[in-house]
């Protein structure tokens, strides 16, 4: 094992995964959303691509053989294992300004997980223009045939995780969400576990 | 201002603040990969922002187009169709392979272009690039949602007919990108429709049914720019 850390509610990182290399995300208390996103490490342009990846497993929901393709269509990774069984990836990252918009005013200056890719991605030159729309690991944000789309309360549970395989050398960019106003979080964001091997 | 866009064809154009920017399908099956760009140069259509906020999978009116940064970009007023999907991306080259080869020698101005190019191109034009692509709405498409445990889609190739129209305000400075390319998931022979785009004043406040995170994005939109 080369990776072990604890990453606490409203903190993330940018994990450096070679390819070959597994990442598996561990929600410890279970109902914790964890906004991703996905780079070639070696061209920060061919990023992950929400809707290229729907489009192209003609489904969307992300779980167990979903491939997370780029902006080029290049598969950066593939999801190799999921014990919680669905993802989203249409919800996007909360934002103080979409805080604003959703909630009021009153969640202005409330902690956001834009802010954390910002902090985290700017080392890597990861900045507005390079933030895309990106996944929720752990987050059930259902879709249906009417054209509706709810956040509703968590599917997953304490101990389940999602295992990502590297398909070439990546950058992944992780928000462990701090929202305190809807259901994603269980209403209490809690720890996560990152595992890597490789 | 009034333009034709041919079928498989891209442009762009800056449309200022107060304006109604009405798109109408000129054949049956068309498509309009649109991305947009606020006033400052950088803030992006958010295609999640305006789904969640709106609690909607699709583009229907009366909706707020709004950005990365929580303003609103403009508001679908009205349309003749209640679907415009915008979880499927524009098209690569790769999608219009089936095709086979296509290249200005052989077909003159009726060359195969994918969407991505071309909005490539019209980002170039204004000093963007590659690094602007975002999630775009592709007007006048649907690409159904089912009810299953994976939410499957598919393309519906009737959803629309030429006349078809959908109507734009906007809501600050913007720029708008258009391909008229095919929908990546079409499997329609290639015959991609046109597109006219029409702007004119917006004169008056339409009574629009927006939810409340709607008024909060133009109220928020309206206090920054004044
Ligand atoms: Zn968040």
């Amino acid at each position: 094992m080369t990776l072990d850390s604890t990453v606490q509610p409203g903190d993330g990182g940018l994990v450096p995964v070679p390819a070959g290399g597994r990442l598996r995300i561990v929600d410890l208390h279970g109902n914790q959303a964890v906004d991703t996103l996905v780079y070639d490490a070696h061209d920060i342009d061919n990023r992950y691509s929400a809707f290229d990846t729907i489009r192209e497993q003609a489904a969307v929901y992300l779980t167990t053989g979903s491939t997370l393709l780029s902006s080029r269509l290049d598969e950066l990774a593939v999801i190799t294992d999921d014990t919680c069984g669905r993802h989203d990836t249409v919800g996007g990252a909360c934002s103080q300004e979409s805080n604003v918009i959703r909630y009021g005013e009153f969640t202005r200056h409330q902690h956001a997980c834009r802010q954390t890719f910002l902090r985290y991605g700017a080392p890597a030159g990861i900045g507005q223009r390079q933030l895309t729309h990106n996944i929720n690991f752990f987050m059930n944000v259902p879709v249906g045939s009417g054209g509706e789309l709810r956040f509703d309360d968590g599917l997953s549970a304490p101990g389940r995780h999602v295992e990502l395989t590297a398909s070439r050398d990546l950058l992944v960019l992780i928000s462990n969400c701090p929202q305190l106003n809807n259901p994603c979080n269980g209403w209490n964001p809690t720890p996560i576990q990152l595992l890597g091997w490789w | 201002m009034i333009h034709d866009i041919p079928g498989g064809a891209a442009w762009s154009a800056p449309v200022r603040a107060g304006r109604v920017l009405t798109l109408t399908a000129l054949a049956d099956g068309a498509n309009a990969s649109v991305l947009i760009i606020g006033a400052d140069r950088l803030d992006r259509l958010n295609i999640p922002d305006t789904l969640k906020s709106q609690m909607s999978a699709c583009i229907r009116p009366a909706m707020v187009l709004m950005s990365d940064r929580g303003t609103a970009l403009a508001t679908v007023l009205e349309s003749s169709l209640e679907w415009h999907d915008c979880l499927t991306g524009f098209g690569h080259d790769r999608h219009l392979e089936r095709f086979g080869p296509s290249s200005y020698a052989q077909d003159g101005n009726g060359w195969r272009r994918s969407a991505r190019l071309g909005l490539i191109s019209e980002l170039t034009k204004h000093g963007f690039g590659e690094g602007n692509l975002h999630g775009c709405i592709n007007f006048f498409s649907k690409v159904g949602i089912s009810d299953d445990s994976r939410a499957s889609l598919a393309y519906l190739p009737d959803h629309s007919a030429a006349g078809d129209t959908v109507e734009l305000r906007s809501e600050q400075d913007l720029l708008i990108f258009v391909s008229t390319a095919p929908h990546p998931l079409s499997m329609e022979p290639y015959a991609p429709a046109g597109v006219r785009v029409e702007t004119a004043l917006a004169t008056e406040e339409p009574d629009l049914k927006l939810r409340d995170e709607g008024y909060r994005a133009l109220e928020q939109t309206r206090g920054l720019l004044t």
